[in-house]
C-alpha cells in the first residue's frame, strides 16, 4: 500500500533517501542544490525508484532534468501525485 | 554464487523454452537464483525447463509474455514473491532473413524490435531495482552476425550490433552501482534457431569444425552472472568456435 501522499511525507522520503545515497543530513534543506550535494544523474533515477516504491508515483527522466533544487524535487512529486 | 552472498532477487531468462534460454536457466537455477521462465508460445517447452529445475531442487516459475510488447516486457521484469529481477538474461530473439533489397518494413520491424527494443526495454525497467540492490547482472544475447557479415541477415545483424553498443554504453552508465552488463556473441549453435542452416559443409567454416552446443554458451552467460565476473562490464564474449577470429 503507498503511503499517503503529503509535503511532509514526501520531504521525510526524500530526506531519507538523499541521505542513503550518502548525503549529509545536515546539508539537507529545501533550498540546498542537487548540485551542491553531489547529486548526480544515478542518484535520481534511485530517487525516483524510491518515490515510486513509496507513493506510486513515476518520475521520467523529463520530469526532473530541469529540477534544481531539493524543495523542487519534493514538490514535483507532490504535484505528480495530486 | 552462494546463498550466503546472492542477494535476495531472481534471474529472468526471456525466450528460455529451449536452446540457449533454456540451458541459461537451467544453470542459473542451478547456482541457486530463483528463475522466471519466459517464453512466448511454447508453453510446453517452458513447462519442461521449469519441471527440470524443480526436479533438481531448483525454483523457476512460467511467465508467459511477447518480449516485442511493451506491457508484457513491465510485467515480466516486475518485483514479485522472488523479489526483484537482479539477473536479466535478455535472449529472445527473431530471424527473419533475406537479401537486404528483398526486405520488408515489416522483416526490418520486426526483427529489431524483439532483438534489441526489447533488449532496452527489459533493461531499462530492471536497473534502477539493480542499482538500489548495488547489484545487477545484464547478459544481452548478440551474435558473431552483430560483429562480422552474414549475407541475408542485414536486419538481424543490425539489431545485434545494436545489441553491442548499447551493451558496452550501458555498462558504462552503471558500473559505479555494482551492475555490471555484457553480451555473448553465439557462433552456429545447435537449436532449433538454426536448424534450417545446420545442413551441409558448413562447420568447415568455424576452426573448432563443429557447431557449438546450447550449454557452451549458457556457461559463459553464467560466469558473467556469477560473482566471479564484478570487474567485467561492457564486454562481449564471442562463443563461436574461432568462426570471429
Amino acid at each position: 500500500m503507498a503511503t499517503q501522499v503529503s509535503t511532509d511525507n514526501v520531504e521525510k522520503t526524500i530526506y531519507d533517501g538523499l541521505v542513503e545515497l550518502g548525503t549529509e543530513r545536515d546539508d539537507l534543506s529545501r533550498e540546498a542544490t542537487l548540485e551542491s550535494l553531489d547529486v548526480d544523474s544515478l542518484d535520481l533515477v534511485e530517487l525516483a525508484q524510491i518515490v515510486e516504491d513509496e507513493y506510486g508515483v513515476e518520475l521520467k527522466g523529463d520530469d526532473v532534468k530541469d529540477v534544481k533544487t531539493v524543495g523542487e524535487v519534493i514538490d514535483l512529486v507532490v504535484a505528480k501525485a495530486g | 554464487m552462494s546463498d550466503s552472498t546472492r542477494p535476495e532477487g531472481c534471474a529472468l531468462v526471456t525466450g528460455a523454452s529451449r536452446g540457449i534460454g533454456a540451458a541459461t536457466a537451467l544453470m542459473l537455477a542451478a547456482d541457486g537464483w530463483p528463475v522466471r521462465v519466459n517464453y512466448r508460445s511454447d508453453e510446453a517447452g517452458a513447462k519442461e525447463v521449469v519441471a527440470q529445475i524443480e526436479s533438481e531442487g531448483g525454483t523457476a516459475t512460467l511467465w508467459q509474455g511477447d518480449v516485442a510488447d511493451a506491457a508484457d516486457v513491465t510485467r515480466l521484469v516486475e518485483p514479485g514473491d522472488d523479489g526483484p529481477v537482479l539477473v536479466l538474461v535478455n535472449n529472445a530473439g527473431v530471424r527473419v532473413d533475406n537479401l537486404s533489397p528483398s526486405l520488408t518494413d515489416e522483416d526490418w520491424a520486426t526483427v529489431i524490435d524483439t532483438n534489441l527494443t526489447s533488449t532496452f526495454r527489459a533493461t531499462r525497467a530492471a536497473l534502477p531495482r539493480m542499482m538500489r540492490a548495488r547489484f545487477g547482472r545484464v547478459i544481452n544475447v548478440s551474435s558473431v552476425a552483430g560483429i562480422r557479415a552474414n549475407p541475408g541477415q542485414a536486419n538481424y545483424s543490425a539489431s545485434k550490433a545494436g545489441v553491442i553498443g548499447f551493451t558496452k554504453t550501458v555498462a558504462a552508465e552503471v558500473a559505479r552501482r555494482g551492475v555490471t552488463v555484457n553480451a555473448v556473441a553465439p557462433g552456429v549453435i545447435e537449436t532449433a534457431f538454426t536448424e534450417d542452416v545446420l545442413e551441409g559443409d558448413l562447420a568447415k567454416a568455424i576452426p573448432a569444425r563443429r557447431v557449438g552446443t546450447p550449454e557452451e554458451v549458457a556457461a559463459c552467460i553464467r560466469f558473467l552472472a556469477s560473482a566471479d565476473a564484478s570487474y567485467v562490464t561492457g564486454t562481449t564474449l564471442t562463443v563461436d568456435g574461432g568462426l570471429s577470429a
